[in-house]
């Protein structure tokens, strides 16, 4: 283990690690704008859309995301009419890319497990929500999507952390992310063990961030169900206290 | 139809590779995941501390990092040994390397999965006088098996997806024998949405057959009608 050498490459990582943050914020981010309506719309009645959603989030969560990346970077630019649009300007880059891929890859995932947050909502609840007169629109926003959302969550947590450690394909299409300064720095150093070691810990720290949040964020969803549990709990509990104290006073 | 351009075989091939890739990390990753699950609930601290931090570790470094260290520092770990220069095989490097991210999630299902074995079976084994040894082959790993098999099926996809990662550091598997069609004929549409397909394929079977498993497994298990 050479201490110097982590020394000296620990800038060049960092400067790595904001790329992987920002891809993978920038990816969560809109793999959920995508997530939330195909979520809805594979759970409504309507069949066509249904499928078509079905056959999105099949495709994209049976392929790898490597293959997926690798169609879009190398592939796109094969048919004429995308090197001819505007959209080729966009396609060129290895950034915009990896993060229209990365992007997909993660709604695909996000749509499946936000239906089984949706599905798994009580029945009651949104007949409730009927019997008050709530149309869809107020339904979906008051009930289905918050109480969805929050069951959703410990899954949702996993597939974030997945998320940020798919980033690291990015640099199999030059992109310097963490891995990819990583595997340069291995490149031109030849020390293995001191640099992607030093790039493990700072993803591992990454994680634990995202792991903290997420826990930080469902106790924070979950706080009407903690209070009801401690009211149930400790009220009878209390009031046999307050009267064996009472009686203890009274007694002697 | 779809000009192959002669590489038909050699993606054949490479498909095969891959399968075989992802069989061995399987079979040698339960093994693994059944160690770390049993280390879990070892009576001994540094046992159970020791499995913590192999899961924890590995489950949150990417899967493309753990494969390049193993790669690059199996590489620089053997010259050392050796005194010369030795190259470690793409295969062995590959199959060690998803072995080890296997076992750690493998790790967490089978643990969650002894746990559901109701505590009553294992009560009565007790009752009944048997050895530990005999508690754990005739009791809690049949039964556990049907717990772990949906966990271990969405493993079992991953790994397959996985395979591809070891493209990277040189293992002929279709993803490699895909980017070097790819390159020289200059066609990658094709050549990848091939190869996405051929995955497609391989997981479309997989569920079936983990569908088929688990009626398999269920079938002592009564369900209210």
């Amino acid at each position: 283990m050479n201490l110097h050498l982590i020394v000296e490459v620990l800038p060049l990582l960092f400067e790595g690690m904001l790329l992987t943050a920002q891809l993978t914020a920038a990816s969560v981010a809109i793999g959920l704008l995508l997530a939330v309506p195909l979520a809805l719309l594979r759970t409504s009645p309507s069949s066509v859309l249904s499928y078509t959603i079905v056959l999105y989030t099949f495709v994209f969560r049976g392929t790898p995301l490597l293959v997926q990346l690798f169609l879009l970077y190398y592939g796109a630019g094969q048919l004429e009419w995308v090197r001819s649009s505007a959209a080729w300007s966009i396609l060129r880059e290895p950034y915009w890319c990896a993060l229209i891929a990365f992007s997909l890859n993660n709604g695909a995932y996000t749509t499946e497990i936000l239906r089984g947050g949706i599905r798994a909502v009580p029945s009651g609840e949104i007949e409730a929500a009927k019997a008050l007169g709530m149309s869809y629109a107020l339904r979906i926003r008051r009930i289905v999507l918050p109480a969805g959302f929050r069951l959703a969550l410990p899954a949702y947590a996993n597939e974030v952390v997945l998320m940020l450690k798919a980033s690291s394909l990015a640099s199999t299409i030059t992109l310097m992310e963490l891995t990819g300064t990583a595997r340069k720095i291995v490149a031109q150093t030849f020390s293995p063990y001191e640099v992607f070691i030093s790039a493990a810990l700072i993803y591992l720290g990454f994680t634990f961030l995202i792991v903290h949040v997420f826990g930080r964020l469902e106790r924070h969803m979950a706080k009407h169900q903690q209070r009801a549990k401690l009211k149930n709990h400790s009220r009878p509990r209390d009031r046999a206290a307050a009267k064996v104290s009472a009686s203890q006073k009274v007694a002697p | 139809m779809i000009e192959l351009q002669g590489f038909g075989e050699q993606i054949a091939l490479g498909a095969f590779t891959t399968l075989r890739t992802a069989v061995t990390s399987l079979a040698l990753g339960i093994g693994v995941g059944l160690c770390g699950a049993l280390a879990k609930g070892s009576r001994f601290q540094i046992i159970r501390w020791l499995a913590d931090c192999y899961t924890t570790l590995v489950r949150g470094v990417p899967e493309l990092l753990i494969i390049l260290i193993l790669y690059f520092g199996g590489t620089v770990a053997l010259t050392t040994m050796f005194g010369r220069y030795v190259e470690v095989d793409a295969f062995a490097a590959g199959v060690f390397a998803l072995t080890i991210v296997f076992g750690a999630y493998a790790t967490e299902v089978f643990r969650a999965a002894i746990q559901a074995v109701p505590s009553g079976q294992i009560e009565a084994a007790q009752a009944l006088g048997l050895s530990r040894f005999c508690m754990w082959r005739l009791v809690i790993l049949p039964q556990m098996w049907r717990y772990a098999l949906p966990g271990l099926g969405n493993l079992w996809l991953t790994l397959l997806k996985d395979t591809a990662l070891i493209s990277v550091v040189g293992l002929e598997d279709l993803m490699r024998k895909t980017s070097i069609a790819a390159g020289s004929t200059h066609d990658p549409l094709t050549f990848y949405s091939i190869a996405a397909s051929l995955y497609l394929l391989f997981t479309s079977v997989s569920l079936i057959g983990l569908t088929w498993l688990q009626r398999r497994a269920d079938r002592g298990v009564r369900f209210a009608q």
